[in-house]
This record gives structure tokens, C-alpha cells and sequence, in this order.
């Protein structure tokens, strides 16, 4: 009977395996027509005129502009920044100005070189250096959209009093989440309501933005979401801007509206991660023990605040990395620059600061004289230790767990003295090194982001007996519908095949919150489980006990429905009472628990190429419970992979604010080729407030792969590369500029 | 997807008078072969309002025929055709682990050679292997039939000499003596489905008193088109091959080649990645 713990079946595999299953472009919408995009062609410019092709044949179309939007010219988010379609001035390349819609695809497309926007071009702030020197004003005066400081005793003390003190730089750039389906939806009208479907992972935050859109009752808009070809954070903000685009056409038009983006318009258009630039300052006792740590972080926001300050806040929260040290300031910032904006992606702001708290080790590691890892086991998180924010973790630390087993199960130090031999043979075609990395993850929102989240689930029970999930947690590839059922099943104690899970629709499930955060099964599927005991409450009291046959639930809920179809057993996220959290001085329990991951990877560098090979990777992850062991390995190695992409492989190019290699052929993520054997272990620690003691395992493994990779470079060259992706031409140029120091 | 299908005409001739008819009567008519790269161009919506004139039904096109004399490789033969062609395998192996290269299974499968070539791009996997082999390219025009040597069928990025109206008929190999060494070697952007940056191709071959007698090496992505080291092969004939001549003669690359900075790459990187192949296949590793 008990199905978690179990690889049960995937809710949907067998549609996306046969092919069956429908995406938005498949959707067959009678009397659909296409929506294109115009966009601005300069970084920074005034719009002096948008001029129509008088030859064109205009009339076949519907055209959109900011003058036709009801309600707010807003993408409302955090801050009401962004406009929906730029008016007057442009602040980013490929910013959307004006929407096409005809019948026919093709046409759509043809229009739009048919439509020529003439700007006075203004300077332009492209980088973060730029940004901080404030060039030019973008953002208010010193074009910061977003600060914190954390402050945990006395670092300048500390620092001053310290044995060594080491500083380092690391650069990280900005990833693609590369999708496998572009950002797309399709919006209609029907009996007075505007129902959007489409492509996304929050359908809340797009019924948010409509209302301010459109100046319409939120009763008046309804969001569902069509089965998704992943979201990685993609489709968290941006489709609310899509989805407006959509709403405009297909109201101007009277029928109904998609915009499908292609893969070109969808990487130089929508979201990237956040570069970021991290300094260190790291004082130690001379055996290694911290005593100080100042860290300062510097993100790239892009043109406009979309979710930047919370991805700050998060990379904030994760800067000092896992370790307890009694002094630490984290002084954070993101700049605004004339580039698209840059939004949400797997970790969130953390695999940038974790990036730097790592690497930063082995330079620690060679002043010192003392092995990297040493270093870190000395230093590491364990029950009682307590963090940067004054965060006293009380339960399911596993860090040292996981590092623990990544060094056994590599053979860490037996690979380490193996590849020194190899490296030290001049007459080897290449290199090999092996590096380690040990993160944290929070799980759920940052501080008291759940409490004002207020999340609902529940599940129902029809009058007819079926057993219905009811969450707006949306199915992106990681397996959410069947572990909401797993949950369900088993608080309740039935088959998991009684039960069901709606789909994300906003007019039939309550709002859970967004998908992201690692959240889903954590505080939804906590909900969940809460929601299921209600109901198991109901059917023992009402019924006698929770039915055991099909026709027994049939006449169970007949009794617990009466002459009401269906009864909803809804619940509201509660804060868990030992969770205190200072928004004020980011003090206290920035998150409710974290999960934590150790990784080891070997590689080899050719010497007269500089390609790398990973050569295998192994990992453990404490994620308190893998409610489906199988998913949990899927989103482990997955997520590994995509932050191995973002270690050796990935880099979007910007040319005059733009991605020129805004194409999969020269944005280079890896293939199965480039996917190393992965040797996957998961630890459960279990999380007293997680369901059935489940923490959050999304974003975790996007966290330990680049660091871990740089210090694999290091050890096979000798050479600590702090700047990201390290590709051929970085290895080739740093060994280039030391073979150059070395004669000189 | 800005690919119109409906704004195109498709013609599919039986015999290649008619398709070189076909392309003669309109200039901007694209010959498909395995359409790897025209499918690509048309995703963007770059061929809308094109005619394209599908070579598929002339399969006498596909035939590979070995002979004494060497080989003759039809200019529809794919990739993986050419890859498990048993005598390309034993007397032609540069090609062979040149088209192994090509993007990946689905590409091979589908990609021909006279498509590589007529694309012309500087990063077309197989010309470097072709410039080693010293490959004849046969051209059908509607003034009839042509051969131009390999490194005179380029003119430029993504340009060839082919005249309007021409199509690639046939690529032949001469025949060679078993060289001492050979190696192809392609650096891609990743494990599969990448575009080089820079590519490899050697042969090498001995006096008994271990003088070497022919040498022959290409690289491709380092110039518009793909290059012969001809000052470094020049000076390598009747060395003998030690570790300073290997040395000297890896320094000689940038005598026939000018990589750029771009995209994918660095010039710096492209060079020093390069002399480094150079110098290990000289040494024999």
C-alpha cells in the first residue's frame, strides 16, 4: 500500500513518452491566431517614432501598443518597473515595444520587417563595473536596486587579529536555462473571463499581473497551466509578460491569441541567471579554524528589478557558505544595467555565492598548507552550529554525512596522490584532477517569505468518490503530480492510484504559492499531507473509518459530501513556531531547514587542447526524505549536469547589451556525450516539519558542481581559475599568462 | 519555427540533366541533399519564398565505388555511409573518423558530402581529411561535367566555385601509399553536435631510415577555408623527425593559416590548441 520511498510510475510519462502529451504550440485553438513581438534594437535610446510600412496590408492584422493596454503599462511583480511594452524609452536590447497578431505564423513573422523603430540612442551601462561607477543613472542614484549586510560579531576585530588573512575574486557569468520547450501561451476571452493558458510555473503570479494589466476583477482572469517542457525558473516571472502580450492581442482582436517564441527569441529575449562578482576576505587561525569571514556580492540585476532582490537575498544568505565562523558580513548589492533583465534560475542567486565560499578554500588551502578538504571537515555545519544569521541549526544537518560519503566512494585521497604522479610525467597527454565541494541549500522562501506567501492546498472529495489533489504546484518535469499523490495516498492510507491532482488551474485550485524555491514537496507537499489528515479525520468520524474498497469510498462520500458535490479539505501554511525571522536586520531562521550536498569530480585536461572530460562524478545529498527515490536521483544528476554545463560549457556572449550566441548550435550545453558516469548516494536526515521528513532537493544540485570543478582544474593544472565557464580558451589563456610571468 | 513551408515550391527531378535544368532556370533554387544545414536556415525563416530542387531520387548519386585507382564517392552518400564503408575504413581512415565527427547520429545519417561541401562553411568537418586525400571534386553544370582539386573548389566562407546551375557529381580519392601515420582530429565545442574550432588532418610517411619522404597536413576553422601547411610540410621533407624539428615545424603553422577571434573561439586559443596537435602528431603520440 505505502507508496513513498517508492519509484511508483510517473502520473505522465506514458503521454510524454508516446508523444500524446500537449503542449501549448500543439493545442489546436479554433480561430487561434499568432502573436509576434517588435523589439527595440538598442540598449538605450528614446523611441522617437514606430513607423507602419504605409504598403502593408495593415488591415489583415491586430496591432498592440502601450496605448492600448486598459489598465497599469506594468509587469507587476516586486517593484511596478517594467513595462509590459516600452513607451517613450527603451533600457534593454530586445525590449518588447509593440505586438503583431494574423491568422498565419508566417505572416506574423513577415510583418515584423515591416515595422521600423527610430530611436535617439542614449548611452548605455553594460557591465557591473559600469553600473557601480554609475556612468549613468538607471536607478535611482547610485543605480542599486537592492542591498543587504548581515552582520555576525565583529569582523574588522577579527580580521585585524586573525593569523592569515586571504583574499580572492570569483566571477560567475550569466546561464541560459535552456528548456526544452520555449516560453509560449495563448489567451481568449470567454463569457466575460479572460483565460490565459500556457507554458509557466506560478499561474498566480500571471492572474497578479493581469489584474493590474487589464484593470480586471481577479474573478475576471483565469490561468491554467498546459503540460510543460521544463522551467528551471524560465517561465517563474516571464510569463506573466507573455501572457500580457497574449491578453492584449486577443482582446484588440476579439479571438483568440499564442505567442510561441522561438529558441533565437527566447534566449536573447527572456531571463538569465545573474552574473555575479564576489570578493572574500577570510581570516583564520594558522590551522585553519575561521575566525572572520567578509564577503561582498555584486549581481547584475539587468534593466529592470524583476525578482532581483530576492535572488540577492537568497545568494546573501548562502555567501559565507556551510561553515560556522563567530565573525561574518555578507554586504550584498544588484546593479542595474541597459541588458535584458536577468531573473530566475535553479539556485537562485546561491550557486553564485556558493561558487566563490568554495573555491575560495583552496586558496585558502595553499597558503596554509593544509588540504582543502581538511579545511573544510574542520570547519563545517553540524547540529548546533550557528550561521551567519544567528540561524541555530536545531536538526537534519548532513553535511558532513555527505562529505563523509563522497570522499569514500570517490576514493578521494587515493585519486589525489594517483593524479599527482600522472601530472607529474611530462610525457601523459594531459592532466587529471579530482575536486570536492560541500553547500547548503535552504529550502522554502527566504526568511518570512512562507508567512506571507500564506500558502493553501488541499484535496477534495467528490460526492461520486474521487480523491482530488488541489494545488497550483505545477508539473514542470521534476515529478510533481505523482508525488502529491504519493503523499496524499499514503496520509490517508489508500491506493495511490485512488488518487488525482488537478491541474494548476487558477479557478480550480487554491493559490500554493510559486513553483520554485525547492518548496514544492517541502511546504506544498507538507500541506498536502496536512489537508489528507484533515480528511482522514473526516471519514474516521463521519464514516467510521478511512474506506478500504473502491465501493466503499463511494459510499463514504456520499455521507461525507451530502447533497454538496465535492467538500474541500483546504489548509493554510503555518509558520512553524521555533522559526523567527528579522526582515529588519536579517536576523534568525532564514530558512525553515537546509538541505546539503557533497560532490567530487575527476577530469582530465588534454595538455595541448585544454578539453576537459569529466571523468565521473560522485555525489551525496541530504534531502531528509526522497519520497520518490528514483525522481530525486533525476533531479540530482540533472541538476549536477546543468551546473557542470555552467562550470566548463556554458557562456552567453553580449555584444552592445545583447546575446549574440543566442542559438543552441553556439550556446553550448551539455549533450549525453558531455555527462559523465554519476555514482548518486542520498542521505536522509530527516526534517521534523517536511512530509514524511522530506526537505528540498530542486536547486541543491546546481549548487556544488562549479566549484568543485575549479578545484579539479586546479589540481590537474596547478592553476586556481576564479572566473567561470572554465572552457578551453580560459585554461589555455591562464597557463599562457603564467608560462609568460615565469619568463619574465 | 519561421520556416514557411507554403511560401516554397519543391521539385523532385528523376535524373540530373533535369535537376541541373532545374537550378540553371532559377538562380535562387536550393539544391537539398540531407538538408542538415538548409533546416537550420530555414527554422529562421531564411528561405521563405524559396524554390528547392530535392536531389533525393538521383541514387546513382549515393554509390561509393573503390577501385585501384582510388575512390569514387557519390555526393549524396551520408556520413554514416561513408563512415562503415569498409574501403574508406581501411585505405581512407581520415574521412572515415572525420564524418564519425559530424554531429551527431541523426546528422550522419542524414548529412551528405556533397552537402558538406557545396555549404562550404570553414568549419565543414570533412575538408580537412578531403585536403589530405588531395580530393577531386566532379561538378555536372548545364555546360557539362568538370573536376576541380579540392583546396580550388572553395572560394571563400561559405563560397564556392561551383557556377549557377552546377551541382557536385562525385568526389574522388586518389589512391596513396599506406602512410606511417595518420590522425584526424577535430576540437569541438563539446562531446557532440558541436561545430570545431579548429580540425586536424595528417598523413606522414618514412624513408626506411626514418627521413620523412611525403608529408602531408590541413587544419580547417583556422582560415575561411581549409588549409594545407604547405610551409611546414616543405620544411619537414627529408628531415629527420626529432623533437626540434617537430618543434620548428608546429611554429610554421601560422605561415598558412589566420584563425579569428569569434563566437565559438579565440584566435589565441585556436592557434596555440592547433600547434599543439601539430607537435604531437610530429611526435608520433
Amino acid at each position: 500500500m505505502r507508496s513513498v520511498g517508492k519509484n511508483v510510475s510517473r502520473r505522465e510519462g506514458p503521454e510524454k513518452l508516446t508523444g500524446r502529451a500537449v503542449y501549448l504550440d500543439d493545442l489546436d485553438i479554433p480561430g487561434c491566431w499568432h502573436g509576434v513581438t517588435v523589439r527595440s534594437s538598442v540598449p538605450h535610446g528614446r523611441i522617437k517614432a514606430v513607423k507602419f510600412d504605409p504598403a502593408f496590408p495593415w488591415s489583415d492584422y491586430v496591432v498592440v501598443t502601450a496605448a492600448d493596454i486598459p489598465g497599469r503599462n506594468v509587469v507587476t511583480l516586486i517593484e511596478p518597473d517594467q513595462p509590459l511594452l516600452a513607451e517613450g524609452l527603451v533600457r534593454h536590447r530586445e525590449e518588447p515595444i509593440a505586438l503583431i497578431a494574423h491568422a498565419d505564423r508566417a505572416k506574423a513573422y513577415e510583418a515584423l520587417k515591416h515595422v521600423t523603430v527610430e530611436y535617439e540612442k542614449l548611452p548605455s551601462v553594460l557591465t557591473i563595473a559600469d553600473a557601480l561607477a554609475v556612468k549613468e543613472k538607471i536607478y535611482k542614484d547610485d543605480n542599486v536596486f537592492k542591498s543587504f549586510l548581515i552582520r555576525k560579531g565583529d569582523v574588522d576585530q577579527a580580521l585585524a587579529s586573525a593569523d592569515v588573512v586571504i583574499e580572492g575574486e570569483y566571477r560567475v557569468p550569466h546561464q541560459e536555462q535552456a528548456y526544452i520547450e520555449n516560453n509560449a501561451v495563448a489567451a481568449w476571452e470567454e463569457d466575460g473571463v479572460l483565460v490565459v493558458r500556457g507554458s509557466l510555473q506560478c499561474p498566480f503570479y500571471v492572474v497578479k499581473a493581469l489584474k493590474v494589466l487589464l484593470g480586471r476583477d481577479e474573478s475576471k482572469v483565469r490561468v491554467s497551466q498546459t503540460v510543460t517542457g521544463g522551467g528551471f525558473g524560465g517561465k517563474e516571472e516571464y510569463p506573466s509578460m507573455i501572457a500580457g502580450h497574449a491578453a492584449l492581442l486577443a482582446l484588440k482582436a476579439r479571438r483568440p491569441v499564442k505567442i510561441v517564441y522561438d529558441r533565437h527569441e527566447d534566449m536573447a529575449a527572456t531571463t538569465k541567471r545573474h552574473p555575479a562578482v564576489v570578493r572574500h576576505r577570510t581570516g583564520l587561525t594558522r590551522d585553519g579554524r575561521l575566525v572572520a569571514q567578509d564577503v561582498d556580492v555584486v549581481m547584475d540585476g539587468g534593466a529592470y528589478a524583476t525578482l532581483s532582490a530576492v535572488v540577492l537575498s537568497r545568494g546573501t544568505l548562502h555567501a559565507a557558505g556551510a561553515y560556522e565562523c563567530p565573525n561574518v558580513r555578507v554586504r550584498s548589492r544588484v546593479v542595474a544595467t541597459h541588458t535584458p533583465p536577468n531573473g530566475a534560475f535553479r539556485g537562485f542567486g546561491a550557486p553564485q555565492t556558493l561558487f566563490a565560499a568554495e573555491l575560495h578554500w583552496e586558496k585558502i588551502a595553499d597558503v596554509l598548507g593544509i588540504d582543502s578538504l581538511a579545511l573544510k571537515r574542520k570547519n563545517l555545519f553540524k547540529i548546533g552550529s550557528i550561521t551567519a544569521t544567528g540561524q541555530v541549526l536545531r536538526e537534519s544537518v548532513g553535511a558532513k554525512s555527505c562529505l563523509d560519503v563522497v570522499v569514500r566512494r570517490s576514493k578521494y585521497a587515493q585519486r589525489r596522490k594517483e593524479y599527482d604522479r600522472w601530472n607529474a610525467d611530462p610525457k601523459k597527454p594531459s592532466w587529471k584532477g579530482i575536486g570536492v565541494s560541500v553547500c547548503h541549500h535552504g529550502a522554502g522562501f527566504t526568511g518570512s517569505g512562507e508567512v506571507y506567501l500564506a500558502s493553501r492546498a488541499g484535496v477534495a472529495l467528490t460526492r461520486a468518490g474521487a480523491l482530488v489533489v488541489l494545488a497550483a504546484s505545477t508539473e514542470i518535469g521534476q515529478g510533481t503530480n505523482t508525488m502529491f499523490a504519493q503523499v496524499a495516498s499514503d496520509t490517508l492510507g489508500v491506493p495511490l492510484d485512488w488518487l488525482e491532482v488537478e491541474t494548476p488551474d487558477t479557478h480550480k485550485v487554491p493559490d500554493s504559492g510559486p513553483t520554485v524555491a525547492s518548496r514544492t514537496c517541502m511546504v506544498v507537499g507538507g500541506l498536502v499531507r496536512r489537508a489528507a489528515l484533515d480528511l482522514k479525520a473526516a471519514f474516521e468520524s463521519e464514516h467510521g473509518r478511512v474506506p478500504r474498497t473502491r465501493a466503499e469510498l463511494k459510499k463514504a462520500a456520499a455521507a461525507l459530501c451530502g447533497a454538496k458535490p465535492a467538500r474541500r479539505f483546504e489548509v493554510q501554511y503555518e509558520k512553524p513556531s521555533e522559526v523567527t525571522w528579522n526582515d529588519a536586520t536579517y536576523q534568525g531562521d532564514a530558512y525553515g531547514v537546509y538541505s546539503y550536498a557533497a560532490f567530487a569530480v575527476e577530469l582530465e585536461i588534454d595538455r595541448a587542447t585544454a578539453e576537459t572530460k569529466v571523468l565521473r562524478v560522485t555525489t551525496a545529498q541530504d534531502i531528509g526524505k526522497a519520497i520518490h527515490p528514483l525522481f530525486a536521483e533525476g533531479q540530482i544528476i540533472g541538476g549536477c549536469l546543468q551546473g557542470l554545463g555552467w562550470a566548463l560549457l556554458e557562456e552567453p556572449v553580449y555584444n552592445d547589451g545583447v546575446m549574440v550566441n543566442s542559438q543552441l548550435t553556439n550556446y553550448v550545453i551539455p549533450t549525453s556525450l558531455d555527462a559523465p558516469p554519476f555514482d548518486v548516494t542520498v542521505v536522509e536526515k530527516p526534517y521534523s516539519r517536511g512530509p514524511f521528513g522530506a526537505k528540498g532537493v530542486g536547486e541543491l544540485p546546481m549548487d556544488v558542481p562549479a566549484p568543485a570543478v575549479a578545484a579539479a582544474v586546479k589540481h590537474a593544472t596547478g592553476r586556481l581559475i576564479a572566473t567561470i565557464p572554465l572552457t578551453p580558451e580560459r585554461i589555455t589563456a591562464a597557463l599562457a599568462a603564467d608560462a609568460e610571468a615565469a619568463r619574465v | 519555427m519561421r520556416g514557411d513551408a507554403r511560401s516554397m515550391t519543391w521539385t523532385s527531378p528523376r535524373t540530373p540533366a533535369q535537376a541541373v535544368r532545374a537550378l540553371a532556370a532559377d538562380p535562387r533554387a536550393l539544391a537539398f541533399a540531407g538538408g542538415t544545414d538548409l533546416m537550420v536556415a530555414w527554422n529562421m525563416g531564411l528561405l521563405n519564398g524559396r524554390a528547392v530542387v530535392d536531389l533525393s531520387r538521383l541514387t546513382p548519386w549515393r554509390m561509393i565505388r573503390a577501385s585501384r585507382d582510388g575512390l569514387s564517392i557519390g555526393s549524396l552518400a551520408t556520413h554514416a555511409e561513408i563512415l562503415r564503408h569498409p574501403a574508406v575504413r581501411a585505405r581512407f581512415s581520415l574521412l572515415a573518423d572525420a564524418c564519425a565527427t559530424v554531429g551527431a547520429a541523426q546528422i550522419q545519417n542524414r548529412g551528405t558530402l556533397g552537402g558538406n561541401l557545396a555549404n562550404a562553411s570553414p568549419a565543414g568537418d570533412t575538408f580537412p581529411a578531403l585536403a589530405v586525400y588531395e580530393a577531386v571534386v566532379h561538378c555536372l553544370g548545364p555546360e557539362g561535367r568538370r573536376a576541380l582539386p579540392l583546396l580550388e573548389f572553395f572560394a571563400g566562407v561559405k563560397k564556392t566555385r561551383l557556377k549557377p546551375g552546377e551541382l557536385i557529381e562525385s568526389v574522388f580519392l586518389p589512391s596513396l601509399p599506406k602512410p606511417a601515420r595518420a590522425q584526424f582530429r577535430k576540437v569541438g565545442t563539446r562531446g557532440a553536435q558541436a561545430i570545431s574550432k579548429t580540425m586536424f588532418a595528417g598523413a606522414l610517411w618514412l624513408d626506411r631510415d626514418g627521413v620523412v619522404a611525403d608529408v602531408r597536413l590541413a587544419f580547417g576553422s583556422l582560415a575561411p577555408t581549409v588549409r594545407r601547411l604547405r610551409a611546414a610540410e616543405a620544411f619537414l621533407k627529408g628531415r629527420r623527425l626529432d623533437a626540434a624539428t617537430s618543434a620548428e615545424a608546429a611554429q610554421l603553422l601560422d605561415a598558412d593559416v589566420s584563425p579569428i577571434d569569434d563566437i565559438r573561439s579565440t584566435r589565441a586559443y585556436r592557434l596555440a590548441a592547433s600547434r599543439g596537435l601539430l607537435a604531437r602528431f610530429l611526435a608520433g603520440r
